[in-house]
């Protein structure tokens, strides 16, 4: 996981509502046993006008133009910018996988779903809540300055307009933040307790024998 | 002091560690595996030389690319290399740490949510986890149950534990009797019509009441599973002599003295009457109808008597947006009763309705007759081996048969479509499926959830009809 401090970069707009892990990465290219190669699939059914499947040259294939992913002057976004319950619906983690694949470093959204959430930080993908009156401001922002960038400051919790002109707190639980912030591998720190885990594994076992079978 | 909720009793009984943020180190009893989420966690667990802390916890089957048609011994056959090199992962990984494994070919294979239950590897008072968002499905046994994301689910091997937070609890009472010929789909459907699909987000939800209390452990699971739909990551139903009677007997379930010692904590396994919980919701059973979606989101369903929504006259902006989007990607035009869209393919199957009393329902609706001509393909696919070896020991196969249904073997099939069954762009689908959502079944195809029996009412009529009042 790439550590994740301090980042400073182009923002995308995404309006709507209820963007589910169906759309973010279709079903068909979860067939894959890697973690890699998504990126180009993210979106893929607004994406292109094509219906994508897994080995094709994306390159090669007809975009979407109306898809405001799409527009010139997102390209190179490491913000996205979403409405309520981003990332519902299925556990898959090929979602953050993607998005991150494609180049996008943290989601900006009034929510998002409980697992896509768990699932992106998992990866180092900083997903910030923010309520709806912030996300308008900052979706009026993006559409009025072309280029427009925001920083966003782990260690401080803040969404900052480049100018000064507003800083907006966010919160990530604390553990969670600290492990981002260092790259830090959640097996390694979890086999730590091991022995804790071990004394829990044999009371827990002493008193509902069957789940031992 | 107010009394504890079954989801603190689940929760607090498998903490490990609490940790300085308030987040707890959770143990995790079973860890039920597919193919699609599990190949990236055991390429990681052995890339960093680990091994799984406790393999008897782990229940592997595939089901999402599995085929559905005849004839299929082993993975070998599937034809699509991509969908075969990942159930042959599967096949090798469940090999190489001697997991208990129900490969293609094997009567008990089929839909983990499905399979769990009924081999009785799920289990009141367990955590239980799976690369699935509907592994909330396991809750209706009185488990703490949900679907996690692939790095955790090599967490959970290489540790038995994951990191978690307690979520807040919701109280979705239901109260009076389902009215005959209304089913638990519609009831969940009705929750999340009334919650919204984010409605349950950073909740636990129990579901309680009298219409729940008088569910099969078959409705309960339909109801749970789609805990996640509504946005809580995990759905519960407290335990009594309805879950004692489904699980007693069950492989895996205790025997002899262990399954004395076994009921006797699980008859704890609800929440104390002087429980508080963070959010209550009520819903009023006797007056509901069967149920119907009309839009790309679970949240988007009306009764079946209704009308598709007309987006003038809703205020918000960015739901406006969403209905006329959702409208367009279902081909479908304001105020139009629901009762006269019409179908081309009917899906009865999933997680969510693939139990034997989901296709008691739907062969009840057909027997005796026959499929609509603009009905191009009907198709029944059982949860499981064994539930479909009971259906055919009952003759629903022969009923679906005769009306011109296609009886399948096992599997996710069109829920989600990985495997060769999908719609085609602008198909219309009536389906007992979960999602909605677009390109779900196929790119372009066209979801309506419904129950069992209004699946099978559709595919009769040729549209949506009150299964009720079904001619």
């Amino acid at each position: 996981m790439d550590k994740f401090v301090v980042l400073t970069g182009l923002v995308a707009p995404l309006d709507r509502a209820n963007v589910d892990t169906d759309a973010i990465i279709p079903k068909q290219f979860l067939k894959s046993i890697k973690r890699s190669g998504y990126g180009p699939n993210c979106f893929d059914e607004w994406r292109y006008l094509d219906v994508g499947q897994p080995g094709m040259d994306n390159s090669r294939r007809p975009l979407n133009t109306q898809f405001v992913l799409n527009e010139s002057r997102y390209q190179g976004a490491t913000i996205l910018l979403a409405r309520q319950n981003f990332g519902c619906g299925s556990s898959r983690e090929h979602a953050p996988w993607a998005l991150l694949q494609n180049g996008f470093r943290a989601i900006i959204a009034p929510s998002f779903g409980d697992i896509f959430y768990s699932n992106s930080l998992n990866n180092g993908l900083v997903v910030i809540r923010l309520d709806e009156s912030k996300m308008d401001r900052l979706f009026a922002d993006c559409a009025a300055f072309p280029g427009f960038q925001l920083t966003i400051d782990l260690e401080a919790q803040q969404v900052r307009a480049p100018d000064g002109s507003y800083a907006f707190a966010f919160e990530i639980a604390a553990g969670r933040r600290e492990r981002i912030m260092n790259g830090w591998d959640d097996i390694s720190l979890t086999l730590k307790h091991s022995d804790q885990i071990r004394a829990f594994e044999q009371r827990h076992f002493a008193a509902q024998p069957w789940l031992a079978n | 002091m107010s009394g504890r909720t079954l989801y603190d009793k689940l929760f607090d009984s498998h903490v490990v560690r609490t940790e300085d943020d308030g987040s707890s180190l959770l143990y995790i009893d079973r860890h039920l595996v597919h193919e699609v989420t599990s190949p990236q966690a055991f390429e990681g667990l052995k890339l960093a030389g680990r091994q799984p802390w406790r393999r008897q916890s782990m229940v592997a089957m595939p089901d999402h690319n599995t085929p559905t048609t005849s004839g299929f011994l082993n993975a070998a056959m599937i034809a699509d290399p991509v969908s075969r090199t990942q159930v042959e992962t599967l096949d090798a990984n469940a090999r190489e740490h001697a997991l208990t494994y129900f490969r293609i070919g094997d009567m008990r294979r089929g839909i983990v949510h499905v399979v769990g239950p009924e081999q009785g590897a799920t289990l009141p008072g367990m955590t239980v986890v799976c690369g699935d968002s509907h592994t909330s499905t396991h809750g209706a046994f009185a488990a703490l149950a949900f679907g996690i994301g692939t790095s955790e689910v090599e967490h959970v091997m290489a540790t038995q534990c994951l990191p978690q937070k307690k979520s807040k609890s919701m109280l979705v009472r239901c109260d009076g009797r389902l009215p005959s010929g209304v089913t638990a789909k519609d009831l969940v459907l009705a929750i999340i019509g009334k919650i919204g699909t984010a409605g349950g987000t950073g909740y636990a939800i129990e579901f309680g009441g009298e219409a729940v209390r008088s569910l099969s452990m078959e409705g309960r699971m339909t109801i749970c599973n789609m805990a996640i739909e509504a946005g809580a990551r995990a759905g519960m139903i407290a335990y009594d002599e309805i879950t004692e009677a489904y699980v007693k007997g069950r492989a895996f379930a205790p025997k002899a003295e262990q399954w004395d010692a076994a009921i006797k904590y699980w008859r704890t396994l609800k929440s104390e009457d002087n429980a508080t919980f963070d959010h209550t919701v009520v819903i009023n059973a006797n007056e509901l109808i069967p149920y119907v979606t009309w839009g790309t989101s679970p949240e988007m369903v009306l009764p079946v008597d209704g009308r598709v929504p007309d987006p003038d006259r809703e205020k918000d902006s960015t739901k406006r947006e969403g209905i006329s989007r959702a409208l367009q990607y279902m081909g479908l035009t304001p105020n139009t009763l629901l009762a006269e869209i019409k179908i081309d393919k009917v899906f009865i199957g999933s997680c969510t309705n693939s139990r034997i009393e989901d296709l008691r329902a739907a062969a009840n609706v057909v027997r005796g007759r026959r499929r609509a001509e603009n009905v191009k393909l009907a198709m029944v696919v059982p949860g499981s081996g064994l539930v479909k070896e009971q259906a055919e020991r009952e003759g629903l196969d022969k009923i679906f048969l005769a009306a011109g249904f296609e009886w399948r073997e096992p599997g996710c099939s069109m829920c989600l479509a990985m495997n060769d069954d999908r719609l085609e762009p602008g198909e219309r689908c009536a389906s007992t499926s979960n999602r909605n959502f677009e390109g779900r079944q196929g790119a372009g195809g066209r979801t309506h959830l419904v129950s069992p029996a209004m699946a099978a009412a559709a595919g009769i009529a040729g549209h949506f009809v009150d299964v009720r009042k079904l001619a």
